[in-house]
């Protein structure tokens, strides 16, 4: 039943978890404390992350069925069950959660400084939320996680975020609660249909369609929020300018995947009929969200802001290429929803860096950095240029197969969604120019050091990821390459039946 | 060997630039030239074996993208053409590499712009031994990247940094219309690597979409890429400026190679754009305006780099229009002479610049013949060749290109050899206005410059002189192979011209006085240019008061930018502000945070025990998870 031979998964979600508690009885002097508790989560999370490339070297990638699965029922006469398994879609989001935990708490070695043990045990019990999250196979329990992970992320805002962290933690919060009721809603429904939750079994449903449609709606809310689509999308910059810089890392990285995934698992194999249904609108909204933000970010003064802007622009390319229903778009979509978690994540490391020295996300307060900080400026523009897909990087595979797959349903639909290659360019580019180019003419910038040793190890395996994802995507590809076919096959045979009934 | 020539370039470009300062300046600098001259022994090898020995070459190195069907792999395809370019390529390359030893000697960081110049040469060498379009465009978006970090090298510039951006992000408008054909052409062929493509042309000849044939739509996208890279009228604006950057930059990727990219695309498609009649009149068409209309502004500029930046684009317009006409041989033969030719009058210019202190308006020079001569002569090489003077390289390809156009079909056809004679004659004025501006006269510049005026250092001149070796007899020794008796022989299937196109054969049977007549402009072009110049100074001032608008109307480039500026980069930015001022933060802002302070007052009105936000944000939750149960319930009751 398991290819590792133990709970896999389990320990997984639970480990982080259990380094928080260890955090909890840690007595002593403040400083103490604090080195104590960022060591032990800075093990706990490489242990989980070194636990997790199990995943990566024992998955097997020819089928797609669900591996690792564990089960036990909890409350079998209400369907209700402790349910964990990963396919080719998740098992990848499960190794980006614990990939990029390590580097946010190496990233908040020394800039966060006020009550270090609280904020570790912020980041591990997100790290269990993130990784329940992409495991489960319980509807339930997805909802739990799914709404679990925000309470950590609210604190981490809330507590140790910028000047208005108070505004942008509840706007992210009630935003994303707000689409999650309906979420709870549909759930409830299909819970009530089914008699369980358990996702494999809700597979085999058949969904009349005027109920998919509604379904699909209640889904749409929770999710176009979270990835975030336009127009639902104002609370990510908010959120991302006064988060610290390893909140903001997890979420570009993580948290905006939930959104994309959930679609994956729910909305696209449930309701096939509704997501034929719902296509153009999904169309039209990403490509106005491709534009418009991609627009929006040129305007901006604040470094995480164009960012941020920026993530809403990616995530646009995501959405549309779920929705296009080929295999190029899906794959596309799940690849960039990777590449973008590494280069997006890896792009505010880098203005965590100037930040931590100078103390300004703004604009105007850089220019001339490439003087002083080389090694950085190298960094910064292999980065900028993963973010506009050029090709070679992690950011060009994505882009390129979903525009392919764009192209065959809707060539229009393509080209628009194709500006980002332009608009791209343009913001990143400038943003790049503004900070890093030019010549010195602030005192403070003229001081300023290249990377320490510790930076260099937080960028050290994003770099590496950026170029393989890059040079060889097909090894990541061939993870969900069995899991695509067979979506792609469930939906056709699900759209033939009306079809066959209609005729 | 095969693979040496590609990768040894990109050794020397990680050597330099990683370690480069561990190293030292100077061993770096020549590590640096040393892999790339490693790089030309296998390029002139390749050639050897490849197009000479008609051997052609597949090296596979292993799958990039895989995913339903849609797959691609790292590959090095060495057909003739690739052979070819492969081979000038490196030696270009090499030589530019050797005289930037000279010519950034006074520079604080010369070891990034050599791994820069280094990983431009394997990008480059990735794009023409590509096998697929995808593997194209990567080395197309790499030499793209390579250009952006050179035209910026001085990135303490506001100018160069403006530069830099500018061809990054006009090259990007080309490209989506490159993406776009790969998407269409995946669309049709089911494949995007050459051989699937190239097979399946017969089957797809029928292929419509919206209407139009897919082959047609193919061509015009793909053509849309090419006009971006190769700076044709439209998408040219990014070429001029790109001058910014340090001299060799301009001789190798704005004259020699990356501009030439477009029509290497071309020629390497050319089994399929064969097929898109519609298109080849376009391509025809915007070719013949662009040598005519790069050429009306080189008259009138003042920089001596921007003269020669718009001479390069005329002559890049001449080949677009060579493969127009369907004579794509032609158009590659024009590119390789033209390689070194333009590769020669930039690094001859660089000389000059060097010499009068990094001055670069040839209003304040004149009178340093003398103290140059070596450069002088190699002005004159490059010059005479670029204007077509008999035996000179540029005489045999481009005589070529008219021939074609002269028998080419069509009306595009017949405007093209128009435009190709009367830009002949302009070419051959504005390249003597710069000699005579450059050289002769009395000295413009101030003592100071004059005094220090002196000719380079071997390790500069050595290249000039490769490379004036090119000017002269690369014509002369290629034609045979290129465009000549040999032709089919030579290029072994890697162009494909279809079975009733006889452009080939038929440019050899024009009418006497057409090879006659390019050469006949160019000599009126030099005489009209002593004239101006040289014996009666005073006309060109009084024909530009006499045509002021006329004068000006070229002086500002025909008004491009400005336009530019005013249909898209002011529109985009006030649009930019305004969705981000008024669509983010009050109209879609606005509708949560309205009704956020909506329920805020009315709650606080409700629940007076409860103050603060996060009661009233807690009780708007609860309000709306009872509403959403009843509603629940209420569909579950029905």
């Amino acid at each position: 039943m398991n290819a590792a031979g133990f709970p896999l998964l389990s320990l997984l979600t639970f480990l982080p978890l259990v380094g928080a508690g260890i955090l909890l009885f840690i007595r002593g002097e403040e400083a103490v404390v604090a080195s104590n508790a960022r060591w032990t989560a800075l093990w706990t999370s490489l242990i989980v992350f070194g636990l997790s490339l199990i995943l990566w070297f024992s998955f097997d990638k020819t089928t797609a069925d669900y591996q690792f699965v564990e089960q036990m029922t909890w409350m079998p006469e209400f369907g209700l069950g402790y349910h964990l398994g990963v396919d080719g879609i998740s098992v990848l989001f499960v190794l980006l959660s614990t990939l990029l935990t390590p580097i946010c708490i190496l990233a908040s070695w020394e800039s966060v400084q006020t009550r270090v043990r609280e904020y570790m045990i912020a980041f591990l019990v997100l790290e269990t939320m993130m990784i329940g999250m992409f495991a489960s196979l319980d509807m339930l329990m997805f909802y739990i996680f799914f709404e679990g992970v925000l309470v950590p992320m609210f604190l981490i805002i809330g507590v140790w975020g910028g000047a208005r962290r108070v505004y942008a933690a509840y706007k992210l919060f009630l935003y994303t609660l707000l689409g999650s009721l309906l979420m709870l809603l549909a759930i409830l429904t299909l819970w009530y249909m089914a008699g369980t939750t358990s996702i494999p079994e809700l597979m085999k449903l058949q969904i009349p369609r005027n109920m998919q449609i509604w379904m699909f709606l209640a889904f749409f809310a929770s999710f176009a929020v979270k990835v975030p689509m336009w127009p639902v999308h104002t609370w990510l910059p908010d959120a991302h300018v006064e988060a610290p810089t390893a909140g903001s890392v997890i979420l570009a990285g993580v948290l905006l995947k939930m959104g994309g995934y959930g679609f994956l698992r729910f909305s696209v194999p449930l309701l096939p009929e509704a997501t034929e249904w719902f296509a153009p609108l999904i169309f039209a909204l990403s490509v106005i969200a491709v534009i418009y933000t991609s627009l929006v970010a040129m305007a901006q003064e604040d470094m995480k802001k164009l960012i941020a802007y920026s993530s809403v622009a990616h995530m646009g390319i995501v959405t549309l290429g779920i929705f296009v229903m080929n295999h190029q778009g899906l794959s596309g979509a799940i690849f960039q929803m990777l590449s973008h978690g590494i280069v997006s994540g890896a792009l505010f490391l880098c203005v965590g860096v100037v930040y931590d020295r100078v103390h300004s996300r703004e604009i105007n307060r850089y220019g001339g950095v490439a003087k002083v900080m080389p090694v950085y400026a190298v960094l910064f523009m292999g980065f900028t240029m993963a973010s506009v897909a050029l090709p070679g990087t992690a950011g060009f595979p994505g882009e390129f197969l979903v525009l392919v797959g764009a192209w065959q349903v809707n060539p229009w639909v393509a080209f628009f969604a194709g500006f980002s290659m332009i608009l791209g360019a343009c913001y990143m580019l400038w943003l790049y120019r503004r900070v890093l180019f030019g010549r010195i003419t602030k005192d403070e910038i003229k001081h300023l050091l290249d990377l320490s040793p510790r930076e260099w190890l937080t960028f050290a395996p994003l770099v590496v990821l950026t170029l393989w994802m890059g040079l060889y995507p097909s090894s990541f590809t061939s993870f969900f390459d069995a899991s695509v076919t067979a979506l792609l096959a469930r939906h056709e045979a699900a759209l033939a039946l009306p079809r066959l009934a209609g005729m | 060997m095969y693979l040496g020539a590609i990768f040894f370039p990109l050794i020397g470009s990680l050597i330099t630039g990683l370690f480069g300062r561990l190293i030292g300046d100077k061993p770096a600098q020549w590590i640096g030239v040393f892999f790339m001259a490693l790089s030309a022994i296998c390029g002139a090898v390749n050639f050897f074996n490849v197009a000479l020995g008609h051997a052609p070459v597949m090296v596979d190195l292993g799958t990039w993208i895989d995913v339903g069907g849609l797959q691609v792999s790292w590959a090095l395809r060495y057909d003739t053409i690739a052979a070819a370019m492969v081979a000038m390529v490196t030696l270009i390359s090499t030589m530019i590499h050797i005289y930037s030893v000279g010519y950034m000697s006074h520079d604080a960081t010369p070891t990034r712009f050599f791994s820069y110049l280094s990983l431009f040469t394997f990008m480059m060498l990735m794009l023409v031994t590509a096998d697929n379009l995808a593997q194209l465009f990567f080395g197309w978006e790499g030499i793209g990247l390579a250009s952006y970090l050179l035209i910026g090298y001085w990135y303490e510039r506001e100018s160069a940094n403006r530069a830099a951006m500018k061809a990054f992000i006009v090259n990007r408008v080309g490209d989506l219309f490159f993406m776009m054909g790969m998407a269409l052409t995946f669309w049709t062929f089911g494949t995007i690597e050459f051989d699937g493509i190239f097979q399946g042309v017969a089957a797809a000849q029928d292929k419509t979409i919206g209407g139009i044939p897919a082959i047609e739509l193919i061509a015009f996208l793909l053509f849309g890429g090419a006009m971006g890279k190769s700076a044709q009228i439209g998408l040219h604006t990014w070429l001029p400026d790109a001058m910014e950057g340090p001299t060799p930059v301009s001789a190798l990727i704005h004259a020699a190679t990356l501009v030439t990219a477009g029509v290497f695309l071309m020629a390497r498609m050319s089994p399929v754009i064969e097929y898109a009649p519609n298109a080849l009149g376009f391509i025809t068409f915007i070719g013949a305006t662009t040598a005519f209309f790069a050429a009306t502004i080189g008259c009138v500029q003042n920089d001596i780099k921007r003269v020669i930046a718009y001479s390069t684009c005329s002559q890049l317009g001449y080949m677009f229009f060579a493969v127009g006409v369907g004579a794509y041989q032609g158009a590659i033969f024009h590119l390789i002479t033209h390689a070194f030719f333009k590769a020669l009058l930039f690094l001859s210019a660089g000389s000059v610049i060097h010499a009068m202190s990094d001055e670069q308006d040839i209003r304040k020079m004149g009178g340093i013949w003398r103290k140059i001569p070596l450069t002088y002569a190699m002005f004159w090489i490059g010059s005479l060749a670029l204007a077509g003077i008999p035996f000179f390289a540029g005489y045999y390809s481009k005589d070529f290109v008219l021939e074609a156009a002269y028998a080419g079909h069509g009306w595009t056809a017949s405007y093209a050899f128009v435009m190709g004679m009367i830009a002949a004659l302009l070419t051959a004025f504005y390249s003597w206005r710069l000699i005579i501006m450059t050289f002769h006269g009395k000295p413009r510049a101030d003592h100071h410059v004059m005094e220090h005026v002196h000719e380079s250092p071997a390790v500069m001149t050595l290249p000039l002189i490769v490379l004036a070796i090119g000017a002269l007899f690369s014509g002369a020794l290629l034609a045979d192979y290129f465009v000549g008796h040999d032709w089919l022989a030579f290029w072994n299937g890697s162009i494909v011209n279809q079975p009733n196109n006889h452009i080939m054969h038929d440019a050899h049977e024009v009418p006497s006085w057409v090879p006659l007549a390019p050469t006949v402009a160019g000599v009126v072009g030099i005489a009209v240019g002593y004239i101006f110049y040289m014996f009666v100074p005073a006309i060109p001032g009084r024909l530009a008061a006499s045509f002021p608008g006329l004068y000006r109307f070229l002086l500002n480039k025909w008004y491009f930018d400005e336009l530019y500026d005013a249909i898209f980069v002011q529109p985009a930015r006030k649009l930019a502000f305004w969705l981000w001022k008024v669509g983010d933060a009050k109209v879609i802002d606005g509708m949560p945070n309205g009704a956020a302070a909506l329920t805020a007052s009315a709650a606080g009105r409700v629940t007076r025990f409860q103050n603060g936000r996060v009661a009233n944000y807690a009780f708007t939750m609860i309000i709306g998870l009872v509403l959403f149960v009843s509603i629940f319930l209420f569909g579950i009751g029905r």
